[in-house]
Protein backbone atom coordinates (compact mmCIF):
# COMPACT_ATOMS: atom_id res chain seq x y z
CA UNK A 1 0.00 0.00 0.00
CA UNK A 2 1.11 3.52 -0.73
CA UNK A 3 0.30 6.46 1.55
CA UNK A 4 0.16 9.83 -0.18
CA UNK A 5 0.01 12.99 1.90
CA UNK A 6 -0.36 16.01 -0.38
CA UNK A 7 -0.04 19.41 1.28
CA UNK A 8 -2.03 21.43 -1.25
CA UNK A 9 -5.20 20.93 -3.26
CA UNK A 10 -3.29 21.02 -6.55
CA UNK A 11 -1.04 18.23 -5.33
CA UNK A 12 -4.04 16.24 -4.14
CA UNK A 13 -5.80 16.58 -7.50
CA UNK A 14 -2.61 15.64 -9.37
CA UNK A 15 -2.28 12.58 -7.12
CA UNK A 16 -5.89 11.57 -7.80
CA UNK A 17 -5.32 11.98 -11.55
CA UNK A 18 -2.23 9.78 -11.37
CA UNK A 19 -3.83 7.18 -9.08
CA UNK A 20 -7.48 6.98 -10.00
CA UNK A 21 -8.09 4.04 -7.69
CA UNK A 22 -6.61 5.88 -4.69
CA UNK A 23 -8.97 5.92 -1.72
CA UNK A 24 -9.24 9.41 -0.21
CA UNK A 25 -9.11 9.51 3.57
CA UNK A 26 -10.23 12.52 5.57
CA UNK A 27 -11.51 11.89 9.11
CA UNK A 28 -11.11 8.18 8.51
CA UNK A 29 -14.27 7.33 10.45
CA UNK A 30 -15.54 5.25 7.52
CA UNK A 31 -12.26 4.33 5.80
CA UNK A 32 -10.40 3.11 8.89
CA UNK A 33 -13.24 0.81 9.91
CA UNK A 34 -12.98 -0.82 6.48
CA UNK A 35 -9.20 -1.14 6.78
CA UNK A 36 -9.28 -2.43 10.35
CA UNK A 37 -11.74 -5.14 9.38
CA UNK A 38 -10.01 -6.09 6.15
CA UNK A 39 -12.99 -5.06 4.07
CA UNK A 40 -10.87 -2.91 1.83
CA UNK A 41 -7.23 -3.12 0.75
CA UNK A 42 -6.61 -0.14 -1.51
CA UNK A 43 -3.28 0.14 -3.30
CA UNK A 44 -3.13 3.83 -2.47
CA UNK A 45 -4.47 5.85 0.46
CA UNK A 46 -4.75 9.56 -0.30
CA UNK A 47 -4.65 11.49 2.97
CA UNK A 48 -6.44 14.83 2.63
CA UNK A 49 -6.07 16.07 6.20
CA UNK A 50 -3.05 18.22 5.36
CA UNK A 51 -4.80 20.12 2.58
CA UNK A 52 -5.68 23.31 4.42
CA UNK A 53 -7.91 24.60 1.59
CA UNK A 54 -10.35 21.79 2.36
CA UNK A 55 -10.68 22.77 6.01
CA UNK A 56 -11.98 26.28 5.43
CA UNK A 57 -15.44 27.74 5.07
CA UNK A 58 -16.48 31.11 3.76
CA UNK A 59 -19.62 33.06 2.94
CA UNK A 60 -19.78 33.79 -0.81
CA UNK A 61 -22.80 35.20 -2.68
CA UNK A 62 -25.39 34.19 -0.12
CA UNK A 63 -23.89 30.72 0.19
CA UNK A 64 -21.65 29.07 2.68
CA UNK A 65 -18.85 27.40 0.74
CA UNK A 66 -18.10 24.64 3.19
CA UNK A 67 -14.77 22.92 2.59
CA UNK A 68 -15.07 19.14 2.37
CA UNK A 69 -12.73 18.73 5.33
CA UNK A 70 -14.73 20.76 7.86
CA UNK A 71 -15.66 18.49 10.77
CA UNK A 72 -19.11 18.07 12.29
CA UNK A 73 -17.82 19.57 15.54
CA UNK A 74 -16.93 22.75 13.67
CA UNK A 75 -20.27 22.85 11.84
CA UNK A 76 -21.99 22.69 15.24
CA UNK A 77 -19.73 25.34 16.82
CA UNK A 78 -19.37 27.74 13.92
CA UNK A 79 -22.30 27.38 11.53
CA UNK A 80 -25.47 27.06 13.61
CA UNK A 81 -26.59 30.50 12.42
CA UNK A 82 -25.90 30.16 8.70
CA UNK A 83 -26.71 26.48 8.32
CA UNK A 84 -29.10 25.52 11.13
CA UNK A 85 -30.34 22.34 9.43
CA UNK A 86 -26.87 20.94 8.83
CA UNK A 87 -25.80 21.96 12.33
CA UNK A 88 -28.79 20.15 13.87
CA UNK A 89 -27.97 17.02 11.89
CA UNK A 90 -24.27 17.27 12.76
CA UNK A 91 -25.11 17.26 16.46
CA UNK A 92 -26.66 13.82 16.07
CA UNK A 93 -23.65 12.22 14.40
CA UNK A 94 -21.86 9.50 16.36
CA UNK A 95 -20.13 10.79 19.48
CA UNK A 96 -17.85 13.71 20.36
CA UNK A 97 -14.84 11.72 19.14
CA UNK A 98 -16.54 10.96 15.81
CA UNK A 99 -17.76 14.56 15.36
CA UNK A 100 -14.23 15.83 16.06
CA UNK A 101 -12.83 13.84 13.12
CA UNK A 102 -15.71 13.03 10.77
CA UNK A 103 -16.36 15.50 7.97
CA UNK A 104 -19.22 16.52 5.73
CA UNK A 105 -17.01 15.76 2.71
CA UNK A 106 -16.44 12.24 4.03
CA UNK A 107 -20.19 11.79 4.41
CA UNK A 108 -20.60 12.85 0.78
CA UNK A 109 -17.73 10.61 -0.34
CA UNK A 110 -19.32 7.63 1.40
CA UNK A 111 -22.76 8.59 -0.02
CA UNK A 112 -24.53 6.23 2.35
CA UNK A 113 -28.33 6.48 2.25
CA UNK A 114 -28.08 6.82 6.04
CA UNK A 115 -25.58 9.69 6.09
CA UNK A 116 -26.94 12.45 8.31
CA UNK A 117 -25.57 15.38 6.32
CA UNK A 118 -27.57 14.49 3.23
CA UNK A 119 -31.17 15.35 4.25
CA UNK A 120 -30.33 18.91 5.36
CA UNK A 121 -28.14 19.48 2.28
CA UNK A 122 -31.02 18.37 0.04
CA UNK A 123 -33.52 20.52 1.91
CA UNK A 124 -31.26 23.57 1.70
CA UNK A 125 -30.79 23.13 -2.09
CA UNK A 126 -27.04 22.66 -1.69
CA UNK A 127 -24.60 21.93 -4.49
CA UNK A 128 -21.59 19.64 -4.25
CA UNK A 129 -18.32 20.99 -5.66
CA UNK A 130 -16.23 18.38 -7.47
CA UNK A 131 -12.72 19.14 -8.68
CA UNK A 132 -10.17 17.36 -10.82
CA UNK A 133 -6.85 18.46 -12.26
CA UNK A 134 -8.92 19.49 -15.31
CA UNK A 135 -11.37 21.80 -13.57
CA UNK A 136 -14.18 22.37 -11.10
CA UNK A 137 -17.91 21.69 -11.43
CA UNK A 138 -20.95 21.86 -9.18
CA UNK A 139 -23.67 19.23 -8.95
CA UNK A 140 -26.98 19.82 -7.16
CA UNK A 141 -27.19 17.53 -4.12
CA UNK A 142 -30.32 15.93 -5.57
CA UNK A 143 -28.27 14.72 -8.56
CA UNK A 144 -25.15 13.83 -6.58
CA UNK A 145 -26.46 10.60 -5.03
CA UNK A 146 -26.66 8.08 -7.85
CA UNK A 147 -27.13 4.77 -6.03
CA UNK A 148 -26.49 2.95 -2.77
CA UNK A 149 -23.11 4.36 -1.67
CA UNK A 150 -22.51 5.76 -5.15
CA UNK A 151 -22.17 9.35 -6.22
CA UNK A 152 -21.66 11.50 -9.29
CA UNK A 153 -17.93 12.11 -8.74
CA UNK A 154 -15.59 10.68 -11.39
CA UNK A 155 -12.55 8.62 -10.43
CA UNK A 156 -10.19 11.54 -10.97
CA UNK A 157 -12.34 13.93 -8.94
CA UNK A 158 -12.43 14.86 -5.27
CA UNK A 159 -15.27 16.44 -3.35
CA UNK A 160 -13.75 19.80 -2.50
CA UNK A 161 -16.67 21.69 -0.98
CA UNK A 162 -20.40 21.96 -0.65
CA UNK A 163 -22.21 25.20 -1.45
CA UNK A 164 -25.15 25.71 0.86
CA UNK A 165 -27.44 28.74 0.56
CA UNK A 166 -27.38 30.53 3.91
CA UNK A 167 -30.68 30.00 5.69
CA UNK A 168 -33.33 32.65 5.14
CA UNK A 169 -36.01 30.72 7.04
CA UNK A 170 -36.48 28.00 9.63
CA UNK A 171 -34.76 24.64 9.16
CA UNK A 172 -35.43 21.44 11.07
CA UNK A 173 -33.97 17.96 11.27
CA UNK A 174 -35.29 14.82 12.88
CA UNK A 175 -33.70 11.39 13.16
CA UNK A 176 -34.97 8.11 14.54
CA UNK A 177 -32.52 5.75 16.17
CA UNK A 178 -32.39 3.32 19.03
CA UNK A 179 -30.76 5.80 21.39
CA UNK A 180 -29.63 9.40 21.45
CA UNK A 181 -25.98 8.84 20.56
CA UNK A 182 -23.97 6.62 18.25
CA UNK A 183 -26.79 5.53 16.03
CA UNK A 184 -27.12 5.12 12.33
CA UNK A 185 -30.51 6.58 11.45
CA UNK A 186 -33.43 4.19 11.03
CA UNK A 187 -35.00 7.10 9.18
CA UNK A 188 -34.27 10.82 9.05
CA UNK A 189 -35.97 13.90 7.71
CA UNK A 190 -34.94 17.49 7.07
CA UNK A 191 -37.08 20.50 6.25
CA UNK A 192 -36.08 23.98 5.13
CA UNK A 193 -38.46 26.85 4.51
CA UNK A 194 -37.20 29.37 1.96
CA UNK A 195 -39.63 32.28 2.53
CA UNK A 196 -37.90 34.67 0.11
CA UNK A 197 -38.52 32.31 -2.78
CA UNK A 198 -41.68 30.89 -1.22
CA UNK A 199 -40.20 27.44 -1.66
CA UNK A 200 -39.89 24.43 0.59
CA UNK A 201 -36.99 21.97 0.69
CA UNK A 202 -37.05 18.46 2.09
CA UNK A 203 -34.59 15.61 2.51
CA UNK A 204 -35.28 11.99 3.35
CA UNK A 205 -32.56 9.75 4.84
CA UNK A 206 -32.29 6.00 5.37
CA UNK A 207 -35.55 5.27 3.58
CA UNK A 208 -34.57 4.81 -0.07
CA UNK A 209 -31.50 3.60 -2.01
CA UNK A 210 -30.22 7.18 -1.94
CA UNK A 211 -31.01 10.25 0.10
CA UNK A 212 -33.80 12.03 -1.78
CA UNK A 213 -36.22 14.95 -1.77
CA UNK A 214 -39.99 14.63 -1.43
CA UNK A 215 -40.89 16.95 -4.28
CA UNK A 216 -44.66 16.57 -4.25
CA UNK A 217 -44.67 17.31 -0.55
CA UNK A 218 -42.51 20.39 -1.16
CA UNK A 219 -44.86 21.69 -3.86
CA UNK A 220 -47.96 21.11 -1.77
CA UNK A 221 -46.55 23.02 1.14
CA UNK A 222 -45.14 25.87 -0.92
CA UNK A 223 -48.64 26.43 -2.33
CA UNK A 224 -50.55 26.06 0.92
CA UNK A 225 -48.42 27.94 3.44
CA UNK A 226 -49.51 31.43 4.40
CA UNK A 227 -46.11 32.95 3.68
CA UNK A 228 -47.08 36.22 5.33
CA UNK A 229 -46.81 34.14 8.44
CA UNK A 230 -49.96 35.28 10.18
CA UNK A 231 -52.07 32.20 9.79
CA UNK A 232 -51.88 29.06 11.84
CA UNK A 233 -50.86 25.90 10.09
CA UNK A 234 -53.91 23.97 8.94
CA UNK A 235 -54.00 20.43 10.29
CA UNK A 236 -55.18 19.04 6.95
CA UNK A 237 -52.13 20.56 5.24
CA UNK A 238 -49.75 19.10 7.81
CA UNK A 239 -51.37 15.69 7.48
CA UNK A 240 -51.19 15.75 3.69
CA UNK A 241 -47.56 16.90 3.87
CA UNK A 242 -46.72 13.95 6.14
CA UNK A 243 -48.53 11.58 3.79
CA UNK A 244 -46.65 12.84 0.72
CA UNK A 245 -43.27 12.64 2.48
CA UNK A 246 -43.98 9.04 3.50
CA UNK A 247 -45.10 8.27 -0.05
CA UNK A 248 -41.86 9.68 -1.50
CA UNK A 249 -39.78 7.15 0.44
CA UNK A 250 -38.84 3.75 -0.92
CA UNK A 251 -37.71 1.95 2.21
CA UNK A 252 -36.62 -1.62 2.81
CA UNK A 253 -36.82 -4.02 5.74
CA UNK A 254 -33.43 -4.44 7.40
CA UNK A 255 -31.87 -5.03 10.82
CA UNK A 256 -32.56 -1.45 11.87
CA UNK A 257 -36.27 -1.38 11.05
CA UNK A 258 -39.04 -2.43 8.71
CA UNK A 259 -40.11 -0.57 5.61
CA UNK A 260 -43.55 0.00 7.11
CA UNK A 261 -42.07 1.49 10.28
CA UNK A 262 -39.77 3.76 8.30
CA UNK A 263 -42.64 5.08 6.21
CA UNK A 264 -44.75 5.69 9.29
CA UNK A 265 -41.88 7.39 11.11
CA UNK A 266 -41.21 9.67 8.15
CA UNK A 267 -44.79 10.89 8.13
CA UNK A 268 -44.57 11.66 11.84
CA UNK A 269 -41.18 13.37 11.57
CA UNK A 270 -42.37 15.44 8.61
CA UNK A 271 -45.41 16.73 10.51
CA UNK A 272 -43.34 17.49 13.60
CA UNK A 273 -40.60 19.29 11.68
CA UNK A 274 -43.26 21.33 9.93
CA UNK A 275 -44.89 22.23 13.25
CA UNK A 276 -41.58 23.39 14.73
CA UNK A 277 -40.59 25.28 11.60
CA UNK A 278 -43.94 27.03 11.27
CA UNK A 279 -43.92 28.10 14.90
CA UNK A 280 -40.47 29.62 14.30
CA UNK A 281 -41.66 31.32 11.13
CA UNK A 282 -44.53 32.97 13.01
CA UNK A 283 -42.16 34.06 15.80
CA UNK A 284 -39.89 35.66 13.24
CA UNK A 285 -42.81 37.62 11.86
CA UNK A 286 -43.89 38.83 15.27
CA UNK A 287 -40.34 39.90 16.09
CA UNK A 288 -40.02 41.47 12.67
CA UNK A 289 -43.03 43.68 13.56
CA UNK A 290 -45.25 42.51 10.68
CA UNK B 1 6.68 3.77 6.23
CA UNK B 2 8.33 5.78 8.99
CA UNK B 3 6.07 7.70 11.33
CA UNK B 4 7.29 10.34 13.76
CA UNK B 5 4.89 11.58 16.39
CA UNK B 6 5.28 13.78 19.42
CA UNK B 7 3.66 11.66 22.09
CA UNK B 8 3.12 13.18 25.51
CA UNK B 9 5.74 15.81 24.71
CA UNK B 10 8.38 13.36 23.48
CA UNK B 11 9.39 12.86 19.85
CA UNK B 12 8.98 9.19 18.96
CA UNK B 13 9.66 7.37 15.72
CA UNK B 14 8.29 4.07 14.49
CA UNK B 15 9.70 2.29 11.44
CA UNK B 16 8.16 -0.25 9.06
CA UNK B 17 4.67 0.94 9.87
CA UNK B 18 2.10 -0.55 7.48
CA UNK B 19 0.40 2.23 5.50
CA UNK B 20 -3.07 1.13 6.57
CA UNK B 21 -2.18 0.80 10.23
CA UNK B 22 -4.00 2.78 12.91
CA UNK B 23 -2.45 5.24 15.32
CA UNK B 24 -3.76 2.99 18.09
CA UNK B 25 -1.69 0.08 16.81
CA UNK B 26 1.40 2.27 16.58
CA UNK B 27 0.95 3.52 20.13
CA UNK B 28 0.32 0.12 21.65
CA UNK B 29 2.47 -2.23 19.61
CA UNK B 30 5.34 -0.05 18.43
CA UNK B 31 5.78 2.69 21.02
CA UNK B 32 5.09 0.70 24.18
CA UNK B 33 2.09 2.78 25.25
CA UNK B 34 -0.67 0.25 25.99
CA UNK B 35 -2.79 2.68 28.05
CA UNK B 36 -5.11 3.37 25.14
CA UNK B 37 -7.18 0.22 24.83
CA UNK B 38 -8.18 -1.72 21.75
CA UNK B 39 -11.69 -3.05 22.13
CA UNK B 40 -13.66 -2.54 18.94
CA UNK B 41 -11.44 -0.92 16.28
CA UNK B 42 -14.53 0.74 14.83
CA UNK B 43 -15.02 3.92 16.80
CA UNK B 44 -17.90 2.54 18.84
CA UNK B 45 -16.40 2.14 22.31
CA UNK B 46 -14.07 5.08 22.91
CA UNK B 47 -11.56 3.01 24.88
CA UNK B 48 -8.80 4.22 22.51
CA UNK B 49 -9.57 7.94 23.01
CA UNK B 50 -6.50 10.19 22.70
CA UNK B 51 -5.87 13.83 21.91
CA UNK B 52 -4.58 14.49 18.40
CA UNK B 53 -3.34 18.09 18.17
CA UNK B 54 -5.44 18.85 21.25
CA UNK B 55 -8.69 17.35 19.94
CA UNK B 56 -10.08 14.07 21.22
CA UNK B 57 -10.58 11.24 18.75
CA UNK B 58 -10.56 7.47 18.50
CA UNK B 59 -6.96 6.42 17.83
CA UNK B 60 -8.26 3.31 16.06
CA UNK B 61 -9.75 5.53 13.34
CA UNK B 62 -6.64 7.62 12.66
CA UNK B 63 -4.26 6.28 10.01
CA UNK B 64 -0.73 6.28 11.38
CA UNK B 65 0.48 8.49 8.53
CA UNK B 66 -2.17 11.08 9.39
CA UNK B 67 -0.52 11.48 12.80
CA UNK B 68 2.98 11.92 11.34
CA UNK B 69 4.49 15.15 12.61
CA UNK B 70 1.54 15.80 14.89
CA UNK B 71 1.07 15.86 18.65
CA UNK B 72 -0.60 13.02 20.44
CA UNK B 73 -1.49 13.00 24.11
CA UNK B 74 -2.46 9.69 25.68
CA UNK B 75 -3.86 8.64 29.03
CA UNK B 76 -0.29 7.90 30.13
CA UNK B 77 0.30 11.65 30.39
CA UNK B 78 -2.40 12.23 33.01
CA UNK B 79 -0.67 10.67 35.97
CA UNK B 80 0.83 7.47 37.28
CA UNK B 81 0.54 5.25 40.34
CA UNK B 82 2.68 7.64 42.41
CA UNK B 83 0.86 10.78 41.37
CA UNK B 84 -2.67 10.12 40.19
CA UNK B 85 -4.51 12.87 38.33
CA UNK B 86 -7.56 14.04 40.33
CA UNK B 87 -9.75 12.35 37.70
CA UNK B 88 -7.96 9.04 38.18
CA UNK B 89 -8.19 9.44 41.97
CA UNK B 90 -11.90 10.23 41.70
CA UNK B 91 -12.60 7.20 39.48
CA UNK B 92 -11.01 4.97 42.14
CA UNK B 93 -12.74 6.71 45.05
CA UNK B 94 -16.17 6.73 43.40
CA UNK B 95 -16.02 3.05 42.45
CA UNK B 96 -16.15 3.94 38.77
CA UNK B 97 -13.65 1.24 37.83
CA UNK B 98 -14.50 -2.44 37.65
CA UNK B 99 -12.63 -4.36 34.95
CA UNK B 100 -11.03 -1.06 33.97
CA UNK B 101 -10.95 -1.64 30.24
CA UNK B 102 -13.03 1.43 29.44
CA UNK B 103 -11.31 3.61 32.03
CA UNK B 104 -8.43 5.09 30.00
CA UNK B 105 -10.77 6.31 27.27
CA UNK B 106 -13.22 7.69 29.81
CA UNK B 107 -10.41 9.53 31.58
CA UNK B 108 -9.28 11.26 28.40
CA UNK B 109 -12.86 12.13 27.38
CA UNK B 110 -13.63 13.43 30.90
CA UNK B 111 -10.34 15.35 30.97
CA UNK B 112 -11.37 17.09 27.76
CA UNK B 113 -14.80 17.91 29.20
CA UNK B 114 -13.41 19.42 32.41
CA UNK B 115 -10.91 21.50 30.44
CA UNK B 116 -13.85 23.10 28.63
CA UNK B 117 -16.37 23.05 31.47
CA UNK B 118 -14.97 22.79 35.00
CA UNK B 119 -18.42 22.35 36.57
CA UNK B 120 -20.55 20.22 34.23
CA UNK B 121 -24.15 19.13 34.81
CA UNK B 122 -25.13 15.47 34.60
CA UNK B 123 -26.46 16.02 31.11
CA UNK B 124 -23.18 17.59 29.96
CA UNK B 125 -21.27 14.60 31.31
CA UNK B 126 -23.59 12.14 29.61
CA UNK B 127 -23.20 13.93 26.31
CA UNK B 128 -19.42 14.24 26.60
CA UNK B 129 -19.06 10.54 27.44
CA UNK B 130 -21.63 9.29 24.93
CA UNK B 131 -18.86 7.82 22.80
CA UNK B 132 -17.41 5.72 25.61
CA UNK B 133 -18.92 2.36 26.45
CA UNK B 134 -18.59 0.58 29.79
CA UNK B 135 -19.87 -2.96 30.17
CA UNK B 136 -19.50 -3.07 33.95
CA UNK B 137 -20.44 -0.03 35.97
CA UNK B 138 -23.78 1.12 34.62
CA UNK B 139 -22.35 4.67 34.27
CA UNK B 140 -23.84 6.15 37.46
CA UNK B 141 -20.55 5.88 39.32
CA UNK B 142 -18.66 7.21 36.34
CA UNK B 143 -20.83 10.32 36.40
CA UNK B 144 -20.27 10.56 40.17
CA UNK B 145 -16.52 10.32 39.58
CA UNK B 146 -16.50 13.19 37.09
CA UNK B 147 -18.45 15.38 39.54
CA UNK B 148 -16.07 14.42 42.33
CA UNK B 149 -13.03 15.26 40.22
CA UNK B 150 -14.59 18.58 39.21
CA UNK B 151 -15.17 19.48 42.88
CA UNK B 152 -11.66 18.53 43.89
CA UNK B 153 -10.08 20.35 40.96
CA UNK B 154 -12.03 23.49 41.83
CA UNK B 155 -10.53 23.31 45.35
CA UNK B 156 -6.97 22.24 44.60
CA UNK B 157 -5.85 22.66 48.20
CA UNK B 158 -7.17 19.24 49.16
CA UNK B 159 -6.88 17.57 45.74
CA UNK B 160 -3.30 18.20 44.75
CA UNK B 161 -4.42 18.88 41.20
CA UNK B 162 -1.94 19.17 38.42
C1 LIG C 1 -18.81 5.03 15.66
C2 LIG C 1 -19.29 5.71 14.43
C3 LIG C 1 -20.48 6.41 14.43
C4 LIG C 1 -20.96 7.03 13.29
N1 LIG C 1 -22.12 7.70 13.36
C5 LIG C 1 -22.59 8.32 12.25
C6 LIG C 1 -23.81 9.05 12.30
O1 LIG C 1 -24.46 9.13 13.34
N2 LIG C 1 -24.24 9.63 11.15
C7 LIG C 1 -23.54 9.56 9.98
O2 LIG C 1 -23.97 10.12 8.98
N3 LIG C 1 -22.37 8.88 9.91
C8 LIG C 1 -21.89 8.27 11.01
N4 LIG C 1 -20.72 7.57 10.94
C9 LIG C 1 -20.02 7.46 9.65
C10 LIG C 1 -18.94 8.53 9.40
O3 LIG C 1 -18.51 9.10 10.61
C11 LIG C 1 -19.46 9.64 8.50
O4 LIG C 1 -19.85 9.12 7.25
C12 LIG C 1 -18.42 10.74 8.27
O5 LIG C 1 -19.04 11.84 7.67
C13 LIG C 1 -17.26 10.30 7.41
O6 LIG C 1 -16.36 11.38 7.32
P1 LIG C 1 -14.79 11.14 7.39
O7 LIG C 1 -14.14 12.46 7.16
O8 LIG C 1 -14.41 10.42 8.59
O9 LIG C 1 -14.62 10.22 6.09
P2 LIG C 1 -13.55 9.12 5.64
O10 LIG C 1 -13.70 7.88 6.41
O11 LIG C 1 -12.19 9.75 5.63
O12 LIG C 1 -14.05 8.93 4.16
C14 LIG C 1 -15.38 8.46 3.91
C15 LIG C 1 -15.55 8.12 2.42
O13 LIG C 1 -15.47 9.28 1.63
C16 LIG C 1 -14.36 9.24 0.76
N5 LIG C 1 -13.81 10.59 0.79
C17 LIG C 1 -13.33 11.27 1.87
N6 LIG C 1 -12.99 12.52 1.51
C18 LIG C 1 -13.30 12.63 0.20
C19 LIG C 1 -13.18 13.71 -0.74
N7 LIG C 1 -12.70 14.91 -0.38
N8 LIG C 1 -13.59 13.50 -2.00
C20 LIG C 1 -14.07 12.28 -2.40
N9 LIG C 1 -14.20 11.23 -1.55
C21 LIG C 1 -13.82 11.42 -0.26
C22 LIG C 1 -13.46 8.17 1.30
O14 LIG C 1 -12.66 7.56 0.31
C23 LIG C 1 -14.46 7.20 1.88
O15 LIG C 1 -15.02 6.39 0.89
C24 LIG C 1 -20.21 6.95 12.09
C25 LIG C 1 -18.98 6.27 12.07
C26 LIG C 1 -18.51 5.66 13.23
C27 LIG C 1 -17.21 4.94 13.20
S1 LIG D 1 -11.10 0.68 19.98
FE1 LIG D 1 -11.29 2.64 19.11
S2 LIG D 1 -13.31 3.16 19.61
FE2 LIG D 1 -13.21 1.10 20.26
S1 LIG E 1 -15.21 -1.03 34.03
FE1 LIG E 1 -15.37 -2.76 32.73
S2 LIG E 1 -15.89 -1.84 30.84
FE2 LIG E 1 -16.00 -0.21 32.19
Amino acid sequence: MEFLSPATLDEALAAKAAHRDAVPIMGGTDVMVELNFDRRRPDVLLDLTRVTELREWDVVDGHVRLGAGVTYARVVDELGGHLPGLALASRTVGSPQIRNRGTVGGNLGAASPAGDAHPPLLAAFAEVELASAGGVRRVPAAEFYTGVKRHAGADDELVTAVWVPTATGPQQFSKIGTRNAMVIAVAAFALALHPEERRVGTGIGSAAPTPRRAREAEDLLAGELDWEGRGALRETVAAEFGRLVAAAADPIDDVRGTAAYRRHALGVMARRCLGWAWAEQQDRHREGGH
Amino acid sequence: MRVTVTVNGERRTADDVWEGESLLHVLRERLGLPGSKNACEQGECGSCTVYLDGVTCCACLVAAGQADGREVTTVESLGDAEALHPLQRAFVDAGAVQCGFCTPGLLVAAHDLLARDPDPEDSDIREALAGNLCRCTGYEKIIDAVHLAAERMAAPADGGAR
